[in-house]
């Protein structure tokens, strides 16, 4: 029942004359959570950011090979990246709420892109974005208070449903949850599963146990390369690879 | 001149205390953890015992000297005829003393040709009491500090001791002059303020200190053209100019600039901050000044002046650029880029994430930064000595030649003044006004930095 959202075909990035990545092809289907795993500096977080063109905004990264959003190629001259970055959405490792309130945390994306033309609409759109990340019932009295005053985890889930707030087909997430306790990373993992249903999720994360929990499928990389892609379930119980079963059982990384 | 003869003996002797302790050290030495310091240390101790208390006394015989060369002066006969008034006497002793330390000067007065030679002689004997002084307590200290090397005796950590000691008063040392400029400040304007009143100086309009003779004395220093003339040109003007160039070159170089170019624009705008000011004073007069009275003139103003409020600002502004484009490129930078990230991420463009994330979040470093340039501005002065004129004039016109506060501190201090004159003394006034001004600028702007700062940490 699920279908292909992203495509990527011999990939390579390149960050000034060194290879972060090398030739990964990979399928990413909609409607299911796609985890990334593998030692640090294994290039997922580039291969990641590579997939909304953030690797655009760092001097000297190069992409080269095809990725294909809904069989368009984004890297052809036609797509803008910032029309591409508002369908593909993108939450970051440490929460970087802006120094706004909350209110106007949510609103800056349908702002700029004018998704609400009232101001009733407007408030629709925050309310409908933050009750999707789960923080509606904890914000809703306190909507002009500072963004930043609020704890981690709902830092989190606020940008979150900032990512959520200009209706994303797809949402990339670099370890959303590494600089987050237990309970915090819990119930974001929660909304995880919530919002796969709605939107294609790529994950990005160190925690095995994370990857078991999330996703449905997983992808291994290791120094660049794509080692290992399939059912999570394959992956962590039977991998075909001798470097993916070193990995998951913890021999190095 | 034995006097500072006995300087360098106290230095040599240093140099051999060093060698003696360290050496007596050495001998002492046996191999590890035999001695609490190492033998350099020693003769660090040692040195410094000699070298603190000798130049210290030193320092003291050299302040007391002149006083007892004076007296021993008071005493020869010939004193007996110095006149009763301390201006005059002193006036006379200083003449003896310029011909004893050189004999081809010319006395102005027969007395001082008199005491001349006395003033020598006890010039003389007074040196050799102080050299000698000085290098007994040299002598003392070097015994007493020699007498300390032994074994168990912790050098090193009364070096380290001495050496904090230095550091510290190194750091005091700002902030004392600090103190002692307030002071002689607050002083002189004091006595400015017996004579006119803090009110009318502060709330005139009417500046003229040339006509203050005798009756309105009031009147005639009312300072408020020349504060409105150094806000005009410094704080409006020049910053009209300055914010927007200095912002826009800030955003041009932290966001969009190749490292390259980069590279090279930087290190000329902050070759632009090292251009004296007195060169940008000329740019201003020569310049400038003429080309805004041509232009003016062409337009159809009747007689502009050469002098101008413009000509001045506008070259002040150029002068302040740099220092608010590196205000305003730290406190950008100081924005983490996961805030830019954030925003790129949710298809802002670079300019939607600059106008509404980035300098927002980047304002009050960019506040403080413009008020600490307003507070460069208005205490310059080359420029507006040069371009500006010195009418004190209450007027919007740009055109109009306009004075400031920091001009009619060099008027008055500048060539032969009478120093207990309230005119030369307005001065004084107008520096402990633009003192008190720029300091409340630079806390205000020093706060908002810190609490920016923290924001981010």
């Amino acid at each position: 029942m699920t279908e292909t959202k992203l495509t990527a075909r011999n990939v390579d990035v390149y960050y000034g004359p060194k290879k972060a990545i090398d030739n990964v092809s990979i399928d990413i289907d909609n409607g299911i959570v796609t985890a990334f795993i593998g030692p640090s500096g294994c290039g997922k977080s580039t291969f990641l950011r590579s997939l909304n063109r953030m690797n655009d905004t760092i001097a000297g990264a190069r992409v080269t090979g095809e990725i294909l959003l809904d069989g368009e190629d984004i890297y052809a001259p036609s797509m803008d990246p910032v029309a591409l970055r508002a369908r593909v959405g993108m939450v970051f490792q440490k929460p970087n709420p802006f120094p706004k309130t909350i209110y106007e945390n949510i609103a800056y994306g349908p702002r700029i892109h004018g998704l609400a033309s009232s101001k009733a609409e407007m408030d629709a759109v925050i309310e409908s974005s933050l009750t999707k990340a789960g923080l509606w019932d904890e914000v809703k009295d306190r909507l002009s208070d500072a963004g930043t005053a609020l704890s981690g985890g709902q830092q989190q889930r606020l940008c979150i449903a900032r990512a959520i707030a200009v209706s994303p087909e797809v949402i990339l997430m670099d370890e959303p949850c590494s600089a987050l306790d237990p309970i915090a990373t819990a119930k974001i993992e929660e909304l995880i599963d919530e919002l796969k249903e709605n939107y294609a999720i790529v994950i990005v994360t160190h925690s095995m146990q994370q990857a078991a929990r999330v996703s449905q499928r997983t992808a291994f990389f290791h120094l660049g390369n794509l080692v290992e892609y399939g059912e999570t379930s394959e992956i962590f119980t039977n991998p075909r690879e001798e470097k993916t079963k070193d990995y998951i059982t913890g021999r190095y990384g | 001149m034995i006097l500072s003869g006995v300087l360098l003996a106290v230095i040599g002797l240093g140099l051999v205390g060093w060698f003696a302790a360290r050496g007596r050290a050495r001998l002492l030495y046996t191999g590890r953890g035999s001695m609490h310091s190492m033998p350099g240390y020693h003769g660090w101790h040692m040195a410094l015992w000699i070298l603190v208390p000798a130049l210290l006394a030193w320092s003291a015989w050299s302040m007391i000297m002149p006083g007892l060369v004076d007296g021993a002066v008071m005493a020869d006969p010939a004193a007996v005829q110095l006149p009763a008034g301390d201006m005059h006497r002193a006036a006379v002793l200083a003449d003896a003393r310029n011909l004893a330390a050189n004999p081809d000067a010319v006395a102005f007065d027969p007395l001082a040709e008199e005491l001349a030679k006395p003033m020598r002689a006890a010039q003389g004997r007074f040196s050799a009491i102080g050299a000698l002084l000085v290098l007994i307590v040299a002598l003392a200290g070097g015994g007493y500090g020699f007498t300390r090397v032994r074994a168990g005796f912790p050098a090193r950590t009364h070096v380290e001791r001495a050496i904090l000691a230095l550091l510290l008063i190194a750091s005091l040392m700002a902030i004392l002059t600090t103190f002692g400029i307030v002071a002689s400040l607050l002083f002189e304007a004091g006595l400015f303020f017996k004579d006119v009143s803090p009110i009318a100086f502060l709330t005139g309009t009417h500046w003229a200190p040339g006509n203050a003779r005798g009756v309105d004395i009031d009147g005639n220093f009312g300072a408020v053209p020349l504060f409105w003339g150094t806000i005009y040109i410094g704080a409006i003007i020049a910053m009209i100019v300055a914010i927007p160039l200095g912002l826009m070159s800030a955003i041009y170089l932290t966001q969009y600039a190749s490292s390259t170019i980069r590279k090279w624009v930087k290190p000329i705008l902050e070759i632009l901050a090292g251009i004296p000011t007195v060169v940008y004073g000329y740019f201003a007069a020569l310049t400038v000044a003429p080309l805004i009275r041509d232009t003016a003139a062409s337009l159809g103003v009747a007689n502009p002046s050469t002098e101008s409020a413009l000509a001045a600002g506008l070259v002040m502004g150029v002068m302040i650029i740099p220092f608010v484009s590196s205000m305003a490129d730290d406190a950008l930078a100081a924005v983490p880029r996961a805030m830019s990230d954030g925003s790129l991420a949710l298809g802002a463009t670079r300019s939607e994430t600059i106008k509404k994330v980035l300098l927002p979040a980047a304002l009050p470093g960019i506040v403080a930064g413009v008020m600490l340039a307003i507070s460069r501005a208005i205490g310059e002065t080359m420029i507006v000595v040069m371009a500006a004129g010195a009418s004190a004039r209450l007027s919007a016109n740009p055109l109009a030649s306009m004075t400031t506060v920091t001009y009619q501190i060099v008027q008055m201090l500048t060539g032969d003044q009478e120093f207990n004159s309230p005119k030369t003394l307005s001065a004084f006034a107008l520096g402990l006004v633009l003192f008190i001004v720029t300091l409340i600028l630079n806390i205000i702007a020093l706060r908002v930095v810190k609490r920016f700062r923290e924001a981010y940490e």
